[in-house]
This record gives structure tokens, sequence and C-alpha cells, in this order.
């Protein structure tokens, strides 16, 4: 077989920043509600909050170390693999990038050393002020990434000379119509993730009796969390669709499997299996008008599909239909659990119904999933541009030998499993180990100079959790 | 001011930090095989695993810097040295999770050390490679056929300078955070080091003027060399004081702050011989420039936020300042 560097580079940029926003997607909510817990303790000063800060610190920890070291690649990646892309994008991608390390990057570095161990070093409020630094450096970081990636979905506010995109406004760059949206849906989606990662090892420790009353502090706050959240993000989803048809109708059609150039009674697909050389739906199952309805909010109104553009300005179709009711299918199963809880918890059965709790623990990933699979509708949806309708992305790859870049994927392929068994590993010896025990955190208490009640309060909660 | 120049000083400014942060970091873990007694490579690590991701951090403010204002410089350079740079990731990505993952291990420890160690070194020695090929120049034409072509005697030798002048960094910062034992090692190891250096940047300077014309003439032509001439003569100085100060312990940042000196030069002494080329004889800094409207945009958020990252950077390393403490710290 012929090697293509084209498709070798795609496949390896594809593969590694796959591999580094499984990360990103933690950290950002969990340094939230790390923030959130060290604030809670500060103000109500009690330790169940402070145990629940100290224990997720450290999965925190490791889980930000493997963010950097991946996100140092891709920004190393654009240049190496995508040059000719790198030259006629940068004077647009460039600065954005450029601002994200300095008002990002540079941040959660700076404050990340005192908060992970600066404990003994700071105050309790300098303390909890770098830790809130550090979750709004990944806000911001989310921010500049996203412009990044949405003016490539929906470029606008440049002129091109010579072959370059030079900007003429920068507003429009930055607020080009669906960064708004994928800002608020990436921000939301970071936040379920953690919270469901958190939920899950909570459910876990109730369902082995362990830490309990630790455990259901966690799971009941992330419980109301994901009651709020999971209903407003598929709302926000919504309207994203919309945008999405409005901006980048082919996508939207591969999203949907619509195949007609122009289809009024466009049905919600539950099932199919679209085949891009028929150019039409096999197995089809699905409600009629629903898609039309839900798209335009009229029954009959007209979406145009996949034959309105000739069939090399398609995506792969299937990977985009698919990819999209993975995202939305978790999406519908973590409302539902939401929701669940709140019933369980009317009946006061919340921290012992085996079957909630079982299928927490199931959802633990189903953040990250629901990330990558979104991730996957905006940008194999996108194909084969790179710059919506302006750049071709088989175009502007490096002049590289494929050899050279097959032998670089296989190397991160190999390295990237290896770190990713890793990595979980130590997040199972962390889970396994459990949270700091009350004894471990007066002793810390009395380190911090904490006033009077709250270590009478410790004292308390170590004769509830059963500690000598 | 031109605009232009002042990226190129930017970028300047950018690699700098890097390779004096980042560079007594990564020097620490090149020194790591020194250092096998009993707790003495938990004292290396927790003398660094606060700051190593703040000192790379100005590797991708470099990368993304080239980005935004030559444009063409970073695919150009990117693309040419392709294999060293991913390279570096490589090496990059294991000795940056040996400091998560190291702390928390038991039975896995010695492949951390392995993993830091090694990725250390390998990742200082590629960037000496991609340093000595910049300056040697390629041609395009090898860079289609030959994959090769970036691993010159030359190069090699750059690579190893660099991963001297990292330990030597390393050393004295180990000097200054450190006591007893390591300290005294520390102290034994840079002077060796200091020797090593001054060696490798004769033995540089001398290959790079008798190779290309076009260094000799800057160097040499008319009284350019009596202008120039501060930068060995300082050098040579500063190694000496350096050296001087790893005898008296009343003074423990001194080395650091010399051998900093000495990086300053030599870096100094390789701008003299480039500009105002990025890649030697192919392309200028105006070449590759953005637009006006992109550099200026930029200029904003570096004029408000480097000062602001110099400050909190520095107070960072004051909460850490004086000794590292053997019992364990933090979270
Ligand atoms: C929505 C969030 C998001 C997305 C889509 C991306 N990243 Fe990322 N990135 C982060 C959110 C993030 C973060 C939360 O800020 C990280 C993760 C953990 C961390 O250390 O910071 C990070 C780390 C991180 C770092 C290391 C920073 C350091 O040294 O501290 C680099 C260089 C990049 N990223 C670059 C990229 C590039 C080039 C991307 C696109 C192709 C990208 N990231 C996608
Ligand atoms: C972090 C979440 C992201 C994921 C999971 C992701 C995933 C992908 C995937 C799967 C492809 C390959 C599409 C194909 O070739 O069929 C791709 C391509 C690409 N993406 Fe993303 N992407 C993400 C974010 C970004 C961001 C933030 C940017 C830019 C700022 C970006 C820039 C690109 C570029 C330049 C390509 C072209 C290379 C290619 O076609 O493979 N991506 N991405
Ligand atoms: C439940 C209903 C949901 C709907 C209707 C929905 C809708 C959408 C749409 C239309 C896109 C593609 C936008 C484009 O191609 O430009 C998208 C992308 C994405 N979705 Fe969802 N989504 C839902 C739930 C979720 C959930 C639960 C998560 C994760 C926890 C999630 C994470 C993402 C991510 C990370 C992206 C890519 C980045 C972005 O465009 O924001 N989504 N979603």
């Amino acid at each position: 077989m012929e090697l293509d560097t084209a498709l070798l580079s795609r496949m390896q940029f594809a593969f590694t920043v796959s591999f580094h926003i499984i990360f990103p997607s933690i950290t950002i909510g969990l340094a939230t509600l790390i923030a959130i817990w060290e604030g809670l303790w500060l103000k109500t000063h009690n330790p169940r909050y402070l145990q629940l800060a100290k224990f997720w610190i450290k999965p925190f920890a490791i889980t930000f170390g493997m963010g950097v070291v991946s996100g140092i690649v891709l920004s190393y990646e654009f240049g190496t693999n995508f040059s000719k892309f790198s030259d006629i994008v940068g004077p647009v991608l460039g600065p954005l990038m450029a601002y994200e390390v300095l008002t990002a990057f540079f941040l959660e570095a700076g404050f990340l050393g005192v908060m992970l161990f600066g404990w003994q070093r700071v105050g309790r409020k300098v303390h909890f002020f770098s830790t809130v630094i550090v979750a709004i450096g990944t806000w911001i970081s989310a921010f500049w990434i996203i412009v990044a990636n949405s003016w490539m979905q929906t470029p606008q506010g440049y002129t091109i000379v010579d072959g370059q995109f030079h900007v003429a406004d920068w507003f429009e760059v930055i607020f080009n119509p669906s960064m708004p949206y994928r800002f608020t849906h990436m921000l939301l989606a970071s936040f379920i993730t953690a919270t469901f990662v958190v939920a899950g090892v909570c459910a876990y420790y109730l369902r082995k009796k362990q830490h309990v009353d630790f455990a259901k502090k966690g799971l009941s706050m992330t419980m109301w969390i994901a009651l709020v959240l999971t209903p407003l993000q598929a709302f926000i989803g919504d309207q994203h669709g919309l945008a999405v048809k409005e901006y980048q109708p082919t996508k939207l059609a591969a999203m949907e499997g619509i195949w007609p150039a122009q289809e009024e009674n466009v049905p919600l697909l539950l099932f199919a299996m679209p085949n891009m050389e028929t150019e039409s739906n096999d197995y089809e199952v699905g409600i009629p008008h629903l898609g039309s309805l839900i798209l335009t909010h009229s029954m009959d109104g007209a979406v145009q599909g996949l034959k309105a553009v000739p069939p090399e300005d398609r995506p792969n179709v299937p990977m985009v239909f698919w990819s999209f009711r993975v995202m939305v299918g978790l999406g519908v199963g973590m409302i539902g659990l939401a929701v669940l809880a709140l019933w369980l918890r009317k009946r006061g059965t919340l921290f012992q119904n085996k079957f909630f709790l079982t299928s927490l623990m199931l959802f633990t990933p189903s953040g990250v999933i629901s990330v990558l699979a979104g991730w996957y509708v905006v940008e194999i949806g996108r194909q084969p541009w790179l710059v919506y309708n302006l750049v071709r992305t088989s175009e502007v790859v490096s002049p590289l030998p494929a050899e050279r870049v097959l032998f670089t994927l296989i190397g991160f392929v190999v390295i990237y499993s290896l770190l990713f068994g890793v990595y979980l590993y130590f997040m199972r010896k962390l889970i396994k180990k459990g949270p700091p025990s009350m004894a471990n955190l007066e002793q810390q208490l009395v380190g911090m100079k904490a006033p009077g009640y709250a270590l009478a309060w410790v004292k308390n909660l170590k004769h509830e959790d059963g500690e000598k | 001011m031109d605009l232009i120049l002042f990226y190129f000083l930017l970028l300047g400014f950018a690699v700098l930090m890097y390779v004096l942060l980042d560079g007594f970091d990564l020097g620490v873990g090149i020194l790591y095989p020194w250092f096998d007694r009993e707790g003495e490579r938990d004292h290396l690590m927790r003398s660094i695993s606060h700051v190593w991701d703040g000192n790379e951090t100005w590797l991708v403010f470099g990368g993304v810097v080239l980005f935004a204002a030559f444009p063409a410089a970073y695919a150009g350079i990117l693309s040419t040295f392709y294999l060293p740079i991913i390279l570096m990731l490589f090496a990059l990505i294991f000795r940056g999770v040996a400091f998560e993952y190291r702390f928390k291990a038991h039975r896995s420890r010695p492949y951390w050390d392995l993993a830091f160690s090694a990725g250390s070194a390998t990742a200082a020695f590629c960037q000496g490679l991609i340093l000595g090929s910049i300056v040697q120049g390629v041609n395009a034409e090898q860079i289609a056929d030959v994959s090769w072509y970036w691993l010159s005697p030359f190069a090699i030798l750059t690579g190893f300078s660099v991963m001297a002048g990292y330990a030597l960094l390393g050393s004295c910062y180990l000097y200054m955070k450190s006591r007893d034992r390591i300290q005294q090692h520390a102290a034994h190891l840079a002077k060796r080091l200091i020797v090593l250096v001054m060696l490798a940047m004769v033995t540089v300077s001398l290959w790079t003027v008798m190779s290309s014309d076009d260094i000799r003439e800057r160097w040499f032509s008319g009284m350019n060399f009596i202008y120039l001439s501060p930068l060995p003569i300082l050098s040579a100085l500063f190694a000496w004081f350096a050296w001087r100060g790893l005898h008296n312990t009343d003074h423990e940042a001194r080395p650091f702050w010399f051998a900093a000196a000495i990086f300053l030069l030599g870096f100094s002494g390789l701008v003299v011989s480039l500009f105002p080329y990025l890649l030697p004889n192919q392309l200028t800094i105006w070449d590759a420039a953005s637009p006006d409207t992109s550099l200026s945009f930029l200029l904003v958020g570096i004029v408000i936020f480097v000062p602001l990252i110099l400050a909190y950077t520095l107070w960072g390393y004051r909460v850490f300042a004086g000794k590292v403490e053997d019992y364990q710290e933090g979270y």
C-alpha cells in the first residue's frame, strides 16, 4: 500500500489531540470543584470540605501533568506536520495561541506550584487564591484555544494577501459566530466530566461501604451540580446545532444523516447506517417530522442535505453521524441519572440504591467519552476543510516523506498507550488508598493554625468516621 | 522601534529564559545518575518539582511567538527538523510525567528514575542538535531525501555542549538549594563542568568561524573583533568567578548567576553570528514576519502580561526560597 503523508499526518494529529483533550476536560472541571471545596472550607471550617479538596488534588495533579506534556506536543505539531497551514494562518492563529500562553499557561503553571506544594508555605487565604487562579487559568486557556478552533470553523474578519490570511478585524476573528456556543458547551462539558468522575468514585466507596461519610458529601454535591448542568448542556447543545445548520449545513446534514439536496420532512433518526457509496442510509429507523421540528421548529421545515455539495466536499458521514449519537445518548443518560438522583433523594435512598450507584460507577468515564465524541463531530464534520470552505486539509500538510511520519505516529501510539495505562494504574491506586484520615487532617490543621472550633469539628468527625 | 526587530528581541528573550530556567531543571536531570545515595534523588526531584512546569512554559511561549510573529520560520524550522523535534517532545513527555509518578510509585521507581534522567539528557541533546543544525544550515534537497541530514558531527558536538551547559546550571542550582553532602558533591561536579563548558564554547566557536565565511567575516572584518572581544573575555572571567564562588558558602547563589551570565554571553555570540537570519542564508526575520495587524495586536498583550508573568514567577520562587527541606512537603 502506498503510504500517504497527508493521511498519516492527519491520523497523528487526531490521535495526539484526542489524547490531550482527555486530560483538560477533567482538570478544568476538577480545578473548579477543588476551588469550591477549599472556599467552602474557609467559609464554614467544616473539615469535610478540606478532606474533599485534599483527596482530589492528587488525581488532579497527575491529570494536569498528563495535560501539560501532551499539550506541548500539540503546540509544535502545527509546524511539524502542517507547515503550509502554519505559514498561511500564522498571522491569525499565532497571536491567539500566544495570548493563551500569556494569559493562561503561565498563570496555571505559576500558581500550580503553590497550590500543590505550598500548603505549609503560605497562609490559607493565599493558598485558596492560588487554587482559584489555577482554575480560572484553565478556563482562560479553554477560551483562547476554542477561539482559534472556532475561527477555523466559521472564519470571518480576514483578508487574503498573497495566499496568506491577514486579519482585518480582531474583534470579528475572536467573536466569530460559533465561538460563544462552542466555548459555553465545552466549559460545561468539562464541569460535567469532572462531576461524573467524582460522583463515580463516591458511588464506588458507597458500594464498598468505605469512607461512607466522605462519599455521601461528595455524591450529594455532585448530583445537585449535575441536575443543573446536564439539562443546561442539552439546551446549549441544541442552540449550537442551530448555529451549525446556519454556518456549516453540510456538517449538520452528516450529523443527521440527511442525503437529499433539500429535505422537507426530516425524520429524527434513531438508527441508520449512512452509506457514502449509495448516498443513502441503510436500515433506517426514525421518527418522521421530528427532525424538522427540532431543527427548524416547524413540522415541514426544509433542511439542506449532503447531495447539495459534490462528494469530494463531504465529510465521512458515518463517523459524524455516530459520534453525534454517542454524545447525545450519553447526555440524555446523564440527565436521566441526575433526575433519578433527585427522586431517590426525596425518598431518602440516594446513598443505598444499588442500581443507581452501579450506574454512576459505569458513568465515570461518560464525560470523557462525550467530549471526544463531540469533538469528532466538530472536527471530522468540518473535513475536507481545515478552514471552512477556504483551506483544504490535504493541501497544507508538510512535504515530509511518509515513512518519517509513520515512524513518529507509531512512536506516539506506543508511548501514549503506555502512559495511559500508567495513568489509569495510578488513578486506581489513589482511589484505593482513599481520602486522608481526619487524624491526618487534624495535624495539618494545627500546622495551618486553624481556629479552635475547626479543630473541635475534626475531632467530632473523627469519631463519626469511626477513627480512633 | 521597528516592530519586527522587537519581536526578534522578544524571541531571543523567550529562548534565553527557557534556556536558563528549564536549563537548570533539565541539568538536574542530567546529573541525576551521579546522585544515587539514599534520599539524594528524592531531594533532587523535590528541588525542582514545583517549578519545572513554569519553566517549560517558556518553551511553549518561544514556539508560539515564532508562530505568531514569524509563521514562515515556524513552519520551515519545525518541519525541517521534524525528527529531532519529535524526539525532543518524546523525551520531555517522559521526564515530565516522572515528576508525578515517581513519588507515588514503589516497585516501578527505578523506571521513573530512568525516564527522568534519560528524558532530561535526550531533550537537552536534541535542543543542542537542532541549534547546531540551524547554525550550520541545511539545504532543501537534503530534507526531502535524507532522513539523517541533521545528524552532522557539528550538530552532535553542539548537542553535547548544550547538555554540559545545562548540567552546569543544574549543579550550581543544587549548590544553592542543598546542604552537606549533596552540596559538596554538586560543587565538585560544577567545577568539572565549568572546564567542560569552556572547552565546548571554544571548540564550537572555532568550528563555526572556520566553516562559515559569512560568520568569519562578521567576527573578524575591520574593527569588529575588538568590539566583540568582550564576549569571550567576559565569559572566561565569569567562569573564573563561578569557580571561586564554589569555594565560598557565604554566597551560595553566586555560581548560578555567573553560569547564567556565561549563557547570556554565549547566546549573544550566537545572535551576532546569525542576525538577521532565522534560517541561515534562507530566511531573514523580514521575510518571515507576520503583517503589522498581527504584530501590533499581540504587542498589547506582551506589554501587559510579560511583566506580570515575571512578577508572579518571581513570587513563586520566593515562596519556595531557601534550602530544600527533607520532610515530605506538599499535597
Ligand atoms: C478546552 C480545553 C482545551 C483544548 C481544546 C486544548 N487544550 Fe491544551 N490545555 C488545556 C485546555 C485545552 C488546559 C486545561 O489549559 C491544560 C490541560 C492541563 C493543563 O496543564 O493545562 C492544557 C495544556 C496545554 C499545554 C501545556 C501548557 C503548559 O505548559 O502549562 C499546551 C502547550 C497546550 N495545551 C496546547 C494545546 C493545543 C495546541 C491545542 C489544540 C490543538 C489544545 N491545547 C487543545
Ligand atoms: C481538543 C479537542 C479536539 C479533538 C478531540 C480534535 C479532534 C480532531 C480530529 C479527530 C481530527 C481529524 C479529522 C480528520 O482528519 O478527519 C482533527 C483535525 C484537526 N484539528 Fe482538531 N480536535 C480538537 C481540538 C482542536 C483545536 C482546539 C484545534 C485548533 C486550534 C484543532 C485543529 C485541528 C487541525 C489543524 C486539524 C487538521 C488535521 C487533520 O485534519 O487531521 N483541533 N481534530
Ligand atoms: C444532550 C444533548 C447535547 C446536544 C444536543 C449537543 C449538541 C452538540 C452539537 C450540535 C455539537 C457540534 C457543534 C459543531 O459541530 O460545531 C456539539 C459538540 C460538542 N459536544 Fe455536545 N451536545 C449534547 C451533550 C453533550 C454532553 C453531555 C457533552 C459532554 C459532557 C458534550 C460535549 C461536546 C463537546 C466537547 C463538543 C465539541 C466542542 C464544541 O463544539 O463545543 N455534549 N454538541
